[in-house]
């Protein structure tokens, strides 16, 4: 019986020839992260084991994104306690205004994440990494903090979902509608424990980005992780972001999944998820005549450069309605510095968007973008849980950046096709 | 270990984002977290909530976000055990982690009603309905993670060389 991706990347890191599904294994990591909410926490826990060092300082990260720029006294101290750790400890990839990006978007354009790697984050969509052929997986703060002291987490081994593509995306369809239309398809518990393990063709046409976006998003299909086949496509993107050699694990031929998806991106056609869970999807087209007050385009799933462009396409030369505030988020320094050279940012200003500096900060409630009790708004995020967004009664409807910048032109979800 | 207490009882899919709302992480001071616990889904929890009471909720609890500020927030507010019918994977391994009892059982979780009074016995996997009458028989948790809940959790399973 052969293995998925996942179990042969696990058994790698575990030091064994092969796993199954079930199996309880230790396995080494490559990688530790935390951010300004989780790591606190992990930071209190590591304290508790007395241990004066991190197991590796190269290969512990942590990224001040979610209440940064600090939005309060209390998250300050959260993020002085990060950065005084990291200082004390040593530890190199510490990522604070200015340097800093939301930490999916981040890892990737610095290089340490790579194809073969081990990953845990105290976020739960460090799954994200899963499209350059890693395996990553998100967790809490007492695993993180174990992390950081021993390069090492527990984990079951999972069995795997086979999503098989093909086709290839039309129109304005985009990694976030496949995604969406999938979790509309399982349900937010559809891949609960399992891998989802992304192939085909299909797969193979999609950008990095696009990727990036739909392993994002395993989490809110219930997976623990995500995961693409390593192509040519993954191994450029790798070879410009980092000096490290990446390790292609393939599926065995005879690998067992539990199920097999046969997922036709040529009919795939702009998405939303409607309140209040992502599995509640439905074409735009299908959205009925739902008013907003607020489009957020940003975060880990959709705030990489390719988003910004996707969104000035349909911004430029049109206006923002009355009524509608647009914030847009680019997700990291990088990005941010390539649309403003690119004249994005311009043409976002100019359409009545504000344009802000790199946080997770609206996609959470944290700060930046909070919504009353009432309001809707069309987000690129990943969340539409009650209160998700701010007031427990406010909406939040999940779309891609073209949905969201349509949406924002006619202050009511929109299909791309009839502001262009 | 054996607990004993009183039902609170919610739905499907309850996330960490209701169990605590993001606003309030901007601190990881347990008590403070659990002033807040479950408020946007339920303002009347932390008032009725009693030391010792067990939750019980549907399938995918505690979906969502890592936030280890979840079964922080639980633990802390006085609940003693979690029975679902099943568990987001990351709020799983938080609660282990951390030393907040929970059992996986959709036919408990399902028959069970708010206000029942429940017992349950990690040791053996029994539930029972003490209101009702009714008794459900659980999977154990495989060796591993017994050891950990033995030994305290996760830190504690290193710091006394069982992992790592």
């Amino acid at each position: 019986m052969g293995m998925t991706m996942t179990q042969k990347i696990l058994a790698a890191h575990a030091g064994k020839d092969r796993v199954e599904a079930g199996d309880l294994i230790l396995v080494n990591l490559d990688l530790v992260l935390g951010n300004d909410v989780t790591a606190p926490v992990a930071i209190a826990e590591f304290e508790k084991l007395g241990q004066t060092e991190v197991f590796d300082k190269q290969k512990v990260t942590m990224v001040m994104d979610h209440f940064t720029p600090n939005k309060d006294i209390k998250a300050a101290a959260q993020c002085k306690l990060c950065r005084d750790f990291c200082a004390d400890k040593d530890i190199e990839h510490f990522y604070d205004v200015g340097e800093m990006g939301i930490e999916h978007a981040l890892l990737p354009e610095k290089g340490l994440v790579i194809a073969g790697d081990a990953v845990i984050g105290a976020d739960s969509h460090t799954c994200t990494y899963g499209a350059l052929g890693a395996f990553a997986t998100g967790v809490g703060a007492t695993d993180m903090a174990c992390g950081m002291a021993t390069g090492k987490a527990w984990f079951k081994v999972p069995s795997a979902i086979k999503f098989e593509l093909v086709g290839e995306l039309q129109g304005y369809a985009s990694g976030k509608d496949v995604i969406l239309y999938i979790i509309s398809q399982i349900g937010v518990d559809g891949a609960l424990y399992k891998s989802m393990e992304f192939t085909g063709d299909g797969a193979r046409s999609l950008s990095v980005s696009d990727r990036l976006c739909i392993a994002n998003m395993a989490i809110e299909a219930g997976a623990k992780n995500g995961i693409f086949e390593v192509d040519e496509k993954t191994l450029d993107f790798i070879a410009a972001h980092s000096d490290r050699k990446p390790v292609v694990y393939a599926a065995d031929p005879d690998a067992v999944y539990d199920e097999t998806h046969i997922i036709d991106l040529a009919a795939i056609v702009p998405w939303v998820a409607f309140p209040h869970l992502p599995e509640n999807g439905r074409p735009v087209d299908e959205a009925g005549d739902v008013p907003i007050q607020q489009v957020v385009i940003g975060s880990c799933t959709n705030g990489r450069l390719e988003d910004m462009i996707v969104a000035a396409e349909i911004l430029k030369g049109r206006k923002v309605a009355k009524g509608v505030r647009a914030i847009i988020f680019p997700a990291t320094q990088k990005i941010w510095l390539e649309a403003m050279e690119l004249g994005l940012l311009k043409i976002f200003v100019e359409s009545g968007c504000a344009v802000s500096t790199p946080t997770c900060g609206p996609c959470l409630g944290g700060h930046m973008g909070i919504l009353t009790k009432g309001e809707r708004a069309v987000a690129t995020t990943n969340r539409n849980f009650v209160g998700r967004m701010g007031h427990p009664e406010s909406e939040v409807y999940l779309a891609s950046p073209a949905v969201a910048a349509a949406s924002a032109i006619t202050g009511k979800i929109s299909h791309p096709r009839d502001v262009v | 270990m054996k607990f004993q207490g009183t039902v609170i009882k919610y739905g499907d899919n309850v996330d960490t984002d209701v169990i605590i709302p993001a606003r309030y992480l901007n601190t990881f001071d347990k008590k403070e977290l659990a002033s807040h616990c479950m408020e946007d889904l339920d303002a009347t929890f932390t008032s009725r909530v009693k030391a010792g009471d067990i939750m019980v909720a549907g399938e995918n609890f505690g979906c969502g976000s890592s936030r280890e500020h979840a079964p922080i927030a639980i633990a802390e507010s006085g609940i003693s055990l979690i029975i679902a019918k099943s568990f987001a994977r990351i709020f799983y391994r938080n609660a282990i982690n951390i030393g907040l009892a929970i059992l996986e059982c959709p036919a408990a979780a399902e028959a069970i009603a708010e206000g029942d009074a429940v017992s349950a016995d990690l040791d053996n996997g029994i539930i029972t309905n003490l209101t009702t009458g009714a008794t459900y028989q659980t999977a154990p948790f495989p060796a591993f993670i017994q050891s950990i809940i033995s030994n305290g959790g996760l830190i504690e399973s290193i710091k006394s060389g069982a992992i790592g």
